[in-house]
């Protein structure tokens, strides 16, 4: 403690006369305003979180994993569904590749921010892309374009706050699991789907066209589910229903 | 099935996407159509993940799912905050366990 102290003290000493002061301070406060300004997203992460924890333990996964799997992975949907898949015995391939379908909507949401972090250096983009959500993406992208609000350590702030209280949740979660009776547990199984569905209708109350490709794909899904395993069929169902999906579209458009 | 490997191939597949941009952003502009095609897959994807997944929360009795569902959808249709949805659903579900 006394030594870190004393390192901190000799950091800030040797540097002070090299660094400007009021930019580090200038740094850190926006860092903090970052932080505080996540709120919502924090907010609404912590309860999935805790339920992805929950159901995580109660297929039977261990705490380890469960939390690995969130600060590493990091993508709500994914994550629920590869507990799902998991449970139903798909392959790891088939996981990976669901995973990658899933997910592939961060290359636009990430193609967007970086165009408008475009001052920034790619040393500075590495690290922030790895933090993209849809809810990150889009409180992000409703920033205004003027210099505090796409301040570096500001948006770090907010990737941050999000990220910690996702893997936080995660753990608070896991450990809810273990004194949680089963019967308990077992009727949280619907949790993700409730979550699907909670991510689903008020998107489909805007624009109906987005409900009519989410039930042509379960329809697709329903039936290749037939044929064959679960894995392939959520796979296929939805690359296939969102080229009809996007096809509706640009007829109606 | 090692979980290791299921982590570490999400972790890339999760990952790549986010970061690729960084380096291609100003390269290359994608057709229109793919954009569009992009755009639709988060909801085709719910809808596959959601439906027939959802029958099979209690195994022999699909209506347990299916009214946990509805529950869902209704209180999303409303408004609710997310956290209400999911609560009400496995509220409903645990209900028509007892009743059913």
């Amino acid at each position: 403690m006394t030594n870190s102290t004393q390192n901190y003290t000799e950091l800030t000493h040797s540097e002070l006369t090299q660094l400007n002061k009021s930019e580090f301070t200038n740094n850190r406060s926006h860092f903090l305003r970052g932080i505080v300004s996540a709120f919502p997203i924090v907010i609404g992460y912590i309860p999935i979180a805790i339920s992805f924890g929950v159901i995580s333990l109660q297929a039977g996964f261990d705490l380890g994993s469960t939390v690995l799997m969130s600060m590493m992975v990091y993508a709500g949907a994914s994550q629920f569904m590869a507990i799902n898949m998991l449970l139903m015995q798909a392959l790891s391939i088939e996981i990976i590749i669901a995973t990658f379908i899933l997910n592939f909507r961060h290359f636009i949401m990430s193609m967007s921010l970086m165009n408008k972090l475009n001052n920034y250096p790619t040393s500075k983009k590495v690290p922030l892309s790895f933090f993209i959500t849809d809810e990150t993406f889009a409180f992000i992208s409703l920033q205004k374009e003027d210099k505090e609000d796409t301040n570096y350590y500001y948006i770090l702030g907010i990737l941050i706050a999000a990220y910690s209280s996702w893997v936080l949740g995660t753990l608070i979660g896991g450990l809810l699991a273990m004194v949680i009776p089963p019967s308990i547990g077992n009727s949280m199984s619907i949790a993700l789907y409730a979550m699907f569905i909670g991510l689903l209708v008020p998107a489909v109350k805007n624009d109906l066209k987005l409900g009519i490709t989410a039930c042509l794909s379960g329809f697709l899904c329903a039936i290749l589910t037939l044929f064959i395993n679960s894995g392939w069929a959520i796979v296929i169902s939805t690359l296939l229903a969102s080229l009809i999906g996007s096809l509706i579209i640009k007829e109606s458009v | 099935m090692n979980i290791f490997l299921v982590i570490f191939g999400m972790t890339l597949a999760t990952y790549i996407p986010r970061l690729a941009p960084v380096f291609i952003v100003d390269k290359i502009k994608l057709p229109n159509w793919i954009n569009q095609w992009l755009k639709m897959i988060p909801f085709a994807a719910l809808g596959a993940l959601i439906f027939p997944g959802i029958l099979t929360i209690e195994k022999e009795l699909p209506v347990v799912g299916l009214v946990g569902g509805l529950v869902a959808v209704v209180s999303a249709y409303f408004k609710l905050h997310i956290f209400y949805v999911i609560l009400s659903s496995i509220a409903a579900v645990m209900l028509m366990k007892v009743l059913v």
